[in-house]
Parts: C-alpha cells; structure tokens; sequence
C-alpha cells in the first residue's frame, strides 16, 4: 500500500443520531472509532501511509501512530475499503 | 421493482447502533435503511417480482409528491436511517429523480438506484451523479442475452451492459444484482465473469425468495440442490481467485434451510419500505398479511409510524411469539426474530406462527414438499394491467 485512497463509493460522515463516525458504503457502515476516522480522513490518494503518520503524530503530539495507522490500513484493504491510488 | 430483493440482505446492513444498551432497552431500534419504492411502473415483467400481484390496484396510482418524498428522507435519517434504497418498479421512470437524489444528500443519506439500466444513458447519469447519488445497482437477469430477454419479457440485455459501462465512466460504485432461480442457475460462472469484465465492486447473487410473483411462478423457479451446490462452488472458487476485488454476496435460499433467517433483520428493527403511494410497510412483501393496517406519509410523521403504527409493533420484538419459538430450543429468538412473517401467513395461514422453513416447525413438511415443486418452464409474467390471481 503507496498511497491509499477510500474505494469508489465510499463515503465518511458522522453520524449525529448515534455519535460516531461511520464509513459509509453501498448498502453498509462501518462503524469508526475517532482515530480510524482521523486516519482515513487523511487517505486522500495523495499522501503515503508514511505522511499519514506524521500529519497525525503531529495532531497527537508526537506518538507513535506507525502501527496503529499500517495496522488500520491493512485491515481495510483486505476488506476492499482502501485501495491503493498508486496501484 | 426489478428483482426479488433479498429479505435477508437488510441484515447485513449492522445497525451501528448494535445491540441497544439495557436501560434503553424498551425504546423501539434505530432503522438502518429506507426502501423507497418511488414507482411500479417497470419497462421490465420479471417473474418473480417482488411487488405486489395488485402494482395495478388504483390505490397505488395516487405516487407521492416530490416535498412527501424528500419530508420523508429527512425524518428518516433523523430515526437514524443511513442507507436509503431508490427502487420500484423502475425508479428512473420518476421525473423528479435528479431532486430525490439531491435531496437524499442534503438529508446525510446514502443513496443506491437499483434499476434495471434501460433509460440510463450518459446524460442521465451525469446529472444524477451530479445531484449526489452515491451507488448504482442494475440488475441482469441471465449473462446470456437471448435468456436475459426471455425472463426480463423485454428486450433489455445491451441496454444493461451499456449502463454498466455509463455507470463505470463515470467512476460511480457499479453493483450487479441477479435474482437466481432453476433457469439461470446453471450460468453462474458466466455471471462471475461478465461482473468481472464489467468492472463491477459488488455482485448480489439473490436466490429467489417466494413472496410476490414468484410465488405465481414457483414452478418454474424453484431450483434443484444439485444447481444450488454447484453455484455455490463456483462463488467459492471465484472468491479464491480474484479476492476482495469483487465482493460476491451469495445466500442459500430459504426452502434449502431448516432455520429461518432474519427477515429484514427482525419486524420493524433495522428496515421500512415506502410504497409508491407513501404506505410504509415493515417488509416489500407485508401487505399479504391480513388484518395489518399501513400508516401513510402523507398522514403521519414517520418517527410515530415506526415507533407506535401497528403494524411495525404487531411482530417487534419476541413478545409476540408462539410455540415453537417461544421456548426455542436454540435460544434463536433474537437472531432469527421467528423468520419471515409473510412466509408463516402463506404456508401456515397464521402470520404468528413460526417460519416453516424452521426444523422445529410443525409445518416444516411443506418446505420439503416444496422442494419438489412441479417443474415448468413457463412463466406468469409481471404486469401492471393484468390481474393475476394465485
């Protein structure tokens, strides 16, 4: 994964009747916490999975995001939720 | 509408709200999805439509304005609807369409148009694109052209494949629905194939359910095991071969079960269907229960018509059920909801009863029987002006 981007289709939004952030599909939702939301926020097709961590380490103040941010990537694309912008 | 729709399929739509906390435990689940069936009017007969045997009762011809419609978006998102589904009938035989579609975004829906794909050319789906519509579904009814035109009773296979292409040059989301049956089964690694070639994210593999007109045609549609196993296999090795690349939804149809699914994921829990006319019914297929009364939109604000109406609080819930699934022996009441209500009124006669297709059914005997149905290639087809009795 180079440059990540949502599938077609894809939509995020929050959803103000039940308080969460949501990825929403065709015909489904995925339910976000606060930081799956920030990191895909930010899969824009444009930056590298590596960009995305330092924008976001910077947002939270220096942590290590690495893993968290590669592990939700991962887990998305074997969903077919992210794909690859560069692929 | 086009195609069978899965019942089972508003299931898999996970209500974000999950499993409601305990002490808000009484208050009515938050709906998922909104089917909107903008028009029975349908260049298409297909013969296991799921709208009504009576689409040409006059009480359907009085369709809702274009304000009840995009009213009703609103308050369902505010019930907690996220998905809403543009369906018919053919949806694309709506004028206003452009506007529903700009105002299912402006509510915070996401809009699907589940069409049969003759009127969608270029121009028509630039501006619905424009407008704000999220995903496009079109439905073929075999890979194979001329078996294509026979089930559809209209000469519609390269106007589909033309608005497959339209839909991808456009870089919208392309779903491929099938509605499955003894006819086309057997071309279901063919189907893979066209999905495949035509660039489609999602291929819905819906096994006919019999509600509707299928049950007019449940001779000629009723498959044999042996079709069921080996389309199945195709799926699998497909799935092993191209990946999440394409996301195949494939459902074991109800009569080769013996549990029941859950019917629009439980009465009245996670769907609501609004027919052309603005009556909102928990299921396409709950007007065949007698004794139940639907709540129109243009009466009623839809937060009381599925929060209070009868008919979404007649089988909500598990308080309403009877032995069997009383005492269930599998403590499924709250993962199959007693199945499908249209199901236990059709082959039982009591709308309370538990779904046949359960192994703990007294009439589970007549889902077997079923099985068997007498074979026959002639269909009773759709049609809008003709009344059809069964």
């Amino acid at each position: 994964m180079i440059r990540p981007r949502l599938v077609t289709g894809a939509r995020l939004q929050y959803d103000d009747v039940r308080e969460e952030h949501l990825l929403l599909v065709p015909e489904g939702a995925v339910r976000l916490n606060p930081t799956a939301a920030a990191v895909l926020e930010l899969c824009d097709g444009e930056r590298s999975v590596d960009e995305i961590v330092s924008a976001l380490s910077e947002r939270y103040e220096g942590a290590d995001l690495r893993d968290d941010v590669h592990g939700l990537v991962d887990g998305l694309s074997e969903r077919g939720l992210v794909v690859d912008a560069a692929g | 509408m086009q195609q069978a729709r899965d019942p089972w399929r508003a299931a898999r739509l996970v209500d974000p709200a999950g499993s409601q906390s305990p002490p808000e435990a009484a208050r009515p689940p938050r709906p998922a999805t909104l089917i909107a069936e903008l028009s029975y009017q349908c260049p298409l007969h297909c013969p296991y439509c799921s709208n009504p045997l009576d689409i040409g009762h006059e009480k359907y011809r009085q369709e809702l304005e274009t304000e009840h419609w995009l009213r009703t978006f609103r308050e369902a998102r505010a019930l907690g609807v996220l998905q809403l589904a543009l369906t018919g009938g053919e949806p694309m035989l709506r004028r206003d369409l452009d506007e529903l579609c700009a105002g299912a975004r402006d509510a915070g829906l996401y809009s699907s148009l589940i069409t049969a794909g003759l009127h969608l050319t270029r121009e028509r789906a630039e501006a619905l694109k424009a407008a704000g519509l999220d995903h496009v579904q079109i439905s073929i009814q075999s890979p194979d052209a001329a078996e294509n035109d026979r089930i559809a009773g209209n000469r519609s296979f390269e106007k589909k494949i033309a608005a497959a292409h339209v839909v991808k040059e456009l870089d919208l989301p392309l779903t491929i629905n099938c509605v499955l049956h003894r006819q086309n089964l057997d071309r279901v690694e063919e189907l893979l194939d066209l999905a495949l070639d035509l660039g489609a994210q999602r291929l819905e593999l819906a096994n006919t359910q019999y509600y509707g007109w299928a049950v007019a045609n449940q001779d000629a549609l009723m498959p044999s095991w042996e079709q069921l196993r080996r389309a199945e296999e195709a799926v699998q090795r497909f799935r092993e071969r191209v990946g999440p690349k394409v996301d195949v939804l494939w459902v074991l149809p109800d009569f080769y079960e013996d549990l029941p699914k859950p019917c629009m994921g439980g009465w009245g829990r996670t769907a609501m269907v609004v027919a052309p006319n603005g009556d909102v019914l928990p299921c396409q297929a709950a007007s065949t229960i007698p004794g139940l009364e639907f709540a129109n939109v243009r009466e009623h604000p839809l937060a009381w018509i599925w929060n209070e109406s009868g008919a979404f609080t007649r089988f909500r819930g598990t308080d309403w059920m009877q032995e069997p699934c009383r005492t269930c022996p599998l403590g499924r009441q709250e993962v199959d909801f007693g199945g499908c209500r249209c199901q236990a009124v059709r082959m039982t006669g009591d709308a309370a009863a538990t779904d046949p297709v359960c192994r703990f059914s007294p009439h589970h005997d007549r889902i077997v029987a079923a099985r068997e149905s007498a074979q026959t290639d002639e269909f009773v087809y759709r049609s809008i002006k003709r009344p059809v009795r069964v």
